[in-house]
């Protein structure tokens, strides 16, 4: 037995420098669809309102890439503008609901009995509406349009964040180190601040990023339904939905935002599965 | 020897719905500077309860603890903290008892900064403390998951004693560790404890380990204390019947 070397787990660096790789590649998609969307205006080569009915449901063609819809107004000036609305509503909207509904979930574990029984309560109140109903009562009291079907949406949404982060946080405070931490001398908020948020964020950043494609496609659903986006304003649902018996004879232009819902969906369904792979320490080195 | 702490008619019921259970039933304690005091019992019988009601981590519903002199039952804020600095304590997993995303140096650091230390000034105490706890300077930069159970209790009393406590609960400090890493580490808390004089209140379920290792015994059975002496006279001399099972149990 002499001499023999005691054996060592080995990293997976080859793992790990994949993993950064798909992350980088994925991150720039994203960043690339977030800029798009940003500034959508200044890169359509048409006015995406512009009419001309001479060249209506022209194909895709040199001029026109992605051919031009029952208007002739230029299919791919209005997929790019229909970014602003699809990418960027989802985008802002998955983004108060996760910070707006982790916050209330840290408060109802870190807090006394009655904030949480009546927050959670509310919670529970909330995820009991259907979620198209809702919108169909927030469309019929406020009106349909974007505004507000991002509010129904965020209506409804908050409480699986809310609970997320509260089971999580409740999972964390039981822990040992949270005790040492408080031995420590930490104080509540640094507690929340330095042991908590950092633990929980992994799973609600995974979550977010996973919800940016579902938000996208509801809100896409939303407008196809026509308590959305209102036409003319450029939005990939309701372009969907205005040309949808198109589909049979000029599929191009009921495909083109349709794709593009795909494409931003998957690429940040990837980019949420990458984040959450590359946030397990365990495939740190 | 002069008295350090003294519990009093701590009292403790956890209730889930309408059921409730007393975990610690009127116990009451007090040990002396520089001594050892180790709570025995099957897991169930409240000796953890008793630990945690001392180290303010839970609220004990009747009772008082006085630490130095001072009751501490009540305490809150910027004295609880100042009770931390003579009061700490090591926890049964040694892994879980450190921040997944945290070195251990980080670990050890956060009572020093907390304290009022600078960066460096941290980092070297922090240094110290792992070599005086028998690890090398670099572990300061793993993680708990990078290292074994007991090279990660070691890194949990380096961070305990950051403070210089006066009082070091070990809540089942050896029970996660193989037999060899157990003795180890107890050898570790001996000659700490012959260095630093501190008191010890040691949480054990084994009989066995509190014989060489502490002063007295308080024997716990359904959240009272049925039996309290010397170590050697309440192993050697058993007067109560569930005492007498628990030896025999080890003999076994």
């Amino acid at each position: 037995m002499t001499g023999q070397r005691i054996p060592t787990v080995r990293k997976p660096k080859v793992r790990k420098n994949n993993l950064r790789l798909k992350l980088a590649f994925l991150a720039c998609l994203a960043l690339l669809l977030l800029l798009a969307s940003f500034f959508s205006e200044y890169l359509t080569p048409y006015d995406p309102y512009l009419q001309d009915l001479t060249i209506a449901k022209a194909p895709p063609s040199s001029e026109h890439w992605l051919g031009t819809d029952r208007y002739g107004r230029d299919m791919l000036s209005r997929v790019i503008a229909g970014s602003r609305t699809s990418i960027f509503a989802s985008l802002l909207l998955v983004g108060f609901i996760a910070v707006f509904g982790s916050l209330i979930g840290i408060l109802c574990a870190r807090s006394g009995k009655w904030l949480d029984t009546f927050l959670m309560r509310t919670a529970d109140l909330f995820l009991a509406f259907p979620g198209l109903v809702f919108a169909l009562a927030v469309a019929a009291v406020l009106g349909g349009g974007v505004h507000n079907a991002i509010f129904a949406l965020a209506a409804i949404s908050w409480p699986k964040y809310a609970r997320l982060s509260r089971s999580q946080t409740l999972a964390i405070s039981a822990l040992p180190f949270m005790q040492a931490a408080r031995m420590g001398g930490c104080g509540s908020l640094q507690l929340v601040w330095r042991h908590v948020l950092p633990n929980i964020s992994g799973p609600i950043l995974v979550t977010a990023m996973l919800d940016i494609g579902t938000m996208m496609m509801e809100l896409a659903g939303l407008s196809f339904l026509g308590l959305g986006a209102k036409p003319p304003i450029p939005e990939w649902g309701s372009m969907m939905s205005e040309t949808r018996n198109l589909l049979p004879t000029q599929p191009w232009i009921t495909l083109a935002p349709g794709f593009a819902i795909f494409f931003s969906v998957m690429v940040f369904n990837l980019l949420g599965d990458t984040v959450r792979d590359y946030l397990d320490p365990k495939n740190r080195g | 020897m002069e008295e350090f702490l003294r519990a009093e008619h701590l009292h403790k019921v956890f209730s889930s719905g309408a059921e409730k259970f007393t975990a610690v039933d009127d116990v009451s304690l007090s040990l002396q500077h520089g001594e050892k005091l180790a709570i025995i019992g099957e897991s169930g019988s409240g000796k953890t309860t008793v630990a945690r009601i001392i180290a303010r981590l839970i609220e004990p519903d009747g009772g008082r603890i006085i630490l130095g002199g001072k009751d501490i039952t009540k305490t809150k804020g910027r004295e609880l903290r100042q009770v931390y600095g003579v009061m700490q304590m090591v926890f049964q997993n040694p892994v879980e008892s450190f921040d997944p995303r945290w070195t251990l140096g980080d670990g050890i650091c956060e009572g020093l900064l907390n304290h009022g230390y600078a960066r460096a000034e941290a980092d070297k105490e922090c240094r110290r403390l792992l070599s005086m706890c028998g690890l090398e300077e670099d572990f300061a930069r793993r993680y708990p998951y990078e290292v074994s159970g007991g090279q990660c209790q070691r890194a949990a009393i380096a961070r305990a004693l950051a403070l210089s406590p006066k009082l070091l609960i070990l809540d089942e400090a050896t029970s996660a560790l193989d037999v060899t890493v157990q003795a180890e580490v107890l050898s570790l808390l001996d000659s700490l404890h012959r260095e630093l004089s501190m008191s010890y209140l040691f949480i054990c379920h084994d009989i066995a380990l509190v014989q060489d290792f502490c002063h007295r015994v308080m024997v716990m059975h359904q959240g009272k204390v049925v039996e309290e002496g010397n170590c050697d006279h309440v192993i050697r001399n058993p007067q109560q019947e569930y005492t007498k099972r628990l030896i025999d149990s080890v003999l076994q």
